[in-house]
């Protein structure tokens, strides 16, 4: 029991401190990259995409080295990863944990779905009010329409 | 409000809007003003609308404000494909407040953050026009004498019309009663709906009109077009049932007015016109008051 713990923990080697994103749908790991613009970070990254969860079935999961993030920073992966843990490494040890929350407001990441929007012809960096952190809701802050997670594109 | 642009209903308060409405009934006793005599007004209608641009730049006109702009995009350097962000920066170069219409919806929010000077919003897309909305509040004020606590129905295409949406939203402020008659396809959608939830105010919704007509203060129609329906055989069979005809205004309360944005097509016939009740052409004088209300107060020449 205690040696597969440990070669599933192998899979993705352990850094000596910065963030552990555990816990994200492996469809969304590229795109947590993205939104974190981690695609052009310039130390140690480690990306690992289905691997076995018991949580989730399959799972994505990031660590990156020598970074810890804002809360309003992080807080922008909660659209696409709701179900994301953080774990704060610390000399290989945990030294915090963290869940994401979804934010208040949100830009530049999200496409506004209407296409007669002024976002969608010019551009513009988009901006969002959440109206429903629950069934996930963004009130575009140029033409007003609704954004669901439906229909929610990430740019 | 000095240097505050006006992009949605919303932007401006309560006290606000009722600022405005008083201001408009100042302008209505006396029109001539000659107070914005040093200033350029800016009118940019990146789509055509002639009677919104004409009600703006008479107003501006009658408090002696110069008048720049263009009336259609092709006149301007859009047609070289400049961007609305290049374009709006010039102009707040040449003038003391912009005037727009843009097809875009958020366009003007857009402008009014790149911009120097103060935006109007002259209707943006399919999103917002408020100054229509104020012109309407002001026009529901004058033939009421209040805006608390009245019964007003909305008449047609409640599903797309942003005048209904607009108006719908500002009344829930005033403890409205809403009446809204619509085909199936064209109800109000849930959205505006909820604003009128959470005020938790009274509304009712109906396919036939001749049961309202009793009952309200206002009726407040709209023309409903032929392409908003996916079925055209559904706009045929719904089309004849949202005409106002004269007779059916026999058991209206003496107080009762008809509102309509215009143009017209053929929703209201003509032998309505010389009832009393018809207040449709009053209304679209109303937005001129309203109009220069709003130029005055927002470049600041009025307390």
């Amino acid at each position: 029991m205690e040696k597969t713990e440990q070669r599933k923990e192998l899979k993705v080697s352990a850094i000596e401190n910065g963030t552990v994103i555990d816990h994200i749908p492996s469809h969304s790991v590229y795109q947590v990259l993205r939104i974190l613009n981690l695609t052009e970070y310039n130390d140690q990254l480690l990306i690992g995409t289905n691997l076995e969860s018991q949580k989730m079935g399959k799972k994505g999961i990031i660590k990156v080295s020598n970074k810890f993030f804002k809360s309003d920073e992080i807080n922008k992966i909660a659209l696409v990863a709701p179900s994301a843990t953080l774990i704060l490494i610390k000399n290989f040890g945990v030294s915090e944990k963290k869940t994401v929350e979804i934010p208040s407001k949100v830009e530049k990441i999200v496409r506004c779905f209407n296409p007669n929007c002024i976002t969608n012809a010019e551009e513009i960096t988009t901006s969002f009010d959440v109206v429903n952190k629950d069934d996930l809701k963004l009130r575009c802050h140029y033409c007003e329409k609704i954004t669901a997670k439906d229909n929610m594109t990430f740019k | 409000m000095k240097n505050k642009s006006l992009v949605s209903i919303n932007d401006f308060n309560r006290e606000e809007h009722i600022r405005i409405l008083d201001l408009a009934g100042n302008f209505e006793r006396r029109p001539r003003q000659k107070i914005l005599e040093d200033y350029v007004v800016a009118t940019l209608f990146f789509e055509p609308s002639t009677r919104t641009r004409l009600s703006f730049e008479s107003a501006a006109t009658r408090l002696g404000a110069r008048v720049i702009g263009f009336s259609e995009p092709g006149s301007s350097s859009v047609q070289k494909g400049e961007s609305l962000r290049d374009t709006i920066r010039t102009v707040s170069n040449y003038a003391d407040i912009i005037v727009m219409r843009h097809p875009k919806e958020g366009s003007a929010r857009f402008a009014s953050e790149v911009s120097k000077v103060p935006v109007i919003n002259a209707g943006d897309g399919a999103n917002q026009h408020p100054t229509q909305t104020l012109l309407d509040l002001y026009s529901i004020r004058k033939t009421q004498g209040t805006l608390d606590n009245l019964n007003i129905a909305f008449i047609g295409d409640l599903k797309y019309g942003r005048t209904v949406h607009s108006l719908t939203m500002a009344l829930c402020n005033y403890n409205t009663t809403f009446h809204l008659v619509s085909p199936a396809e064209l109800k109000l959608p849930s959205s505006v709906k909820m604003h009128i939830k959470e005020k938790k105010l009274g509304y009712h919704q109906y396919t036939d009109m001749s049961e309202v007509i009793p009952k309200v203060d206002i009726l407040y129609m709209t023309r409903i077009q032929k392409e908003r329906f996916q079925d055209p055989m559904e706009y045929e069979k719904v089309k004849n049932s949202y005409i106002l005809r004269n007779a059916m205004l026999d058991d209206a309360k003496a107080n009762l007015r008809i509102l309509h944005p215009l143009p017209r097509v053929n929703e209201i016939t003509y032998d309505v016109d010389d009832n009393p009740k018809a207040y449709y052409f009053t209304q679209a004088l109303n937005g001129v008051f309203v109009r220069q209300a709003l130029l005055a107060a927002i470049l600041g020449v009025v307390e």
